[in-house]
């Protein structure tokens, strides 16, 4: 390994060549008719789609209102694994009969791909909002589950058999024991789950669903509108990048202040 | 902790397995849970036979499996092919490093199934768009976790063998890819995951055999049994195909494995 590391300067200069090299690259293709530009149109293209889409509609609605029905699931279908996943995992760390009835089930369906279950969604919810629910909560409850459930069992056993000592009871030692010390496993778990239910939705709106910024890259292969449909995957990297940074800030956050607890 | 019951476990495993295959025949016996929405184990038996034996959508179970498995495992491939080098050497080279880094912080962020519909526009509905996209999505975890895994080696394991004048070309081969390995295993279980959730979701988009294309006309012929076959089909696949991954680990890292029992 180089073990010397680059000057902030040295770094800009590379980074700004790997750039544009990747940005020349594909808008000479595109120029020079080296890849149709129909099916590549240059970036410039691109952009100047994505922003004609803020407000002419496409496949029915515009970006900002597939965007906005796309997350109203999105927030239902993650709230929902971690309302569950959450409480679950923490009572298995807790009771091991439970650890060992759930357990089997869990890695059992564990997996099969949450995408798997869009067939049942449609057949169960047509293109409502229940199915593409159905779907992010299959992606994002496992992480949810796991990382509680670990940060439940690997909680220091002196804290356990202090508060035990003490006579504390199943629920306060769930409440004021295990889930303040399994936090940060908590916390990096929905981060996880957060990013597999981005993805899953937008799984689940290429298949089922009538709205959505999913839907609307669907609608555009459909009619050979690459433009449109490379301006979805743009939307949709912004978004879920967006949420990634929004949470590492309060993951961060959160251990900063345990951090000045301790 | 709780209730110890370690010898009772995977009694008690069973036992709920055996409970929820009891409750599934219960609704669905009883009509408490229409036919319509979900099969009885019945049914279930019944396309399965149907698919084995006399096939549908074209073509066997096992024919559909075959393609799907022959697609995770070539797109799975390619994707290890290009994604390792190229992290060793961005973990290697600082220069490599900072110039890839940028152009990989735009891509990351696009989920592999966002894909899909460029790929079909590109390639159509055959072989190579989803070889395409099962690139994308096992691509990244294998850059990434090779890249983790080079910056992770102790440095004075690399200094030693500089000093003692190791060619660049044995520095790779027998310094950097062995110490990395653990973690290159790591992305690489990764990117199988990843491969599976996303062919999947391409067969079910568009395709002409395949397991996804199985749940598709199950789906559109409202034919529960054969979405529970095609969705169980999906995860034995999957936990066979990390199984088998797992056995590679254990082989290739014998010494690491052996280190830590």
């Amino acid at each position: 390994m180089q073990t010397i590391p680059l000057k902030t300067s040295e770094k800009w200069a590379w980074g700004a060549l790997g750039l544009g090299s990747f940005l020349g690259l594909w808008a000479a293709l595109s120029a020079f008719g080296i890849v149709p530009r129909q099916f590549l149109p240059s970036p410039l293209d691109v952009l100047t789609r994505f922003v004609q889409l803020l407000t002419t509609p496409f496949a029915g609605a515009t970006l900002p209102q597939h965007l906005a029905s796309s997350f109203q699931r999105y927030a239902y279908g993650v709230l929902l694994a971690a309302v569950i996943g959450v409480p679950l995992g923490l009572l298995m760390g807790w009771f091991r009969w439970l650890d060992a009835i759930v357990t089997p089930l869990f890695d059992g369906l564990r997996f099969i791909a949450p995408i798997a279950w869009v067939p049942f969604a449609a057949l169960w919810f047509g293109v409502g909002i229940g199915g593409p629910i159905l779907i992010i909560f299959a992606g994002a409850f496992p992480p949810c589950l796991i990382n509680a459930y670990r940060g439940a069992r690997f909680v220091e056993p002196r804290l356990i058999e202090a508060a035990r000592m003490l006579g504390t009871g199943n629920l306060r030692m769930i409440l004021e024991i295990l889930l303040p010390a399994a936090t940060p496993s908590i916390v990096s778990g929905l981060r996880v789950s957060a990013g597999l239910g981005w993805q899953s939705l937008v799984g689940a709106e290429l298949i089922v669903a009538a709205a959505g910024v999913g839907f609307m890259m669907v609608q555009a292969q459909a009619n050979v509108a690459t433009p449109t449909v490379m301006a979805g995957m743009v939307a949709i990297g912004l978004i879920g990048m967006a949420i990634d940074v929004m949470l590492r800030q309060g993951e961060a956050w959160l251990r900063r202040r345990r951090g000045l607890q301790a | 902790m709780g209730n110890a019951m370690i010898g009772g476990r995977s009694w008690i495993g069973l036992a709920s397995v055996a409970a929820l295959l009891l409750l599934w025949f219960g609704v669905t016996a009883t009509g408490l849970v229409s036919a319509g929405r979900f099969p009885s184990p019945a049914d279930f038996w019944l396309s399965l036979t149907q698919i084995s034996l006399r096939g549908y959508a074209g073509g066997g179970l096992l024919a559909h499996a075959l393609q799907s498995v022959k697609l995770v495992v070539m797109g799975f491939l390619v994707a290890i092919a290009t994604g390792v080098p190229l992290g060793l050497w961005m973990g290697w080279d600082r220069r490599a490093e900072a110039a890839i880094n940028p152009v990989f912080l735009i891509i990351r962020p696009i989920p592999p199934l966002a894909w899909i519909p460029l790929a079909i526009l590109w390639l159509g509905l055959g072989d190579g768009a989803k070889i395409m996209v099962i690139w994308f999505a096992a691509f990244v975890p294998s850059v990434i976790n090779a890249y983790a895994g080079v910056r992770n080696i102790d440095r004075p394991i690399i200094e030693a063998a500089q000093m003692l004048g190791t060619p660049r070309w044995r520095m790779i081969t027998e310094i950097i890819a062995p110490a990395a390995a653990p973690m290159i295993f790591t992305g690489l279980r990764l990117s199988l995951q990843a491969s599976w959730t996303t062919l999947v979701a391409a067969e079910l988009v568009g395709a002409l055999a395949g397991i996804g294309f199985v749940l598709n006309m199950a789906q559109q012929d409202i034919y529960p049994g054969m979405i529970l076959v095609g969705m169980v089909t999906v995860g034995v696949l999957g936990w066979a195909t990390t199984a088998a991954l797992s056995l590679a680990e254990r082989r290739a890292l014998a010494w690491n494995v052996a280190g830590r029992d």
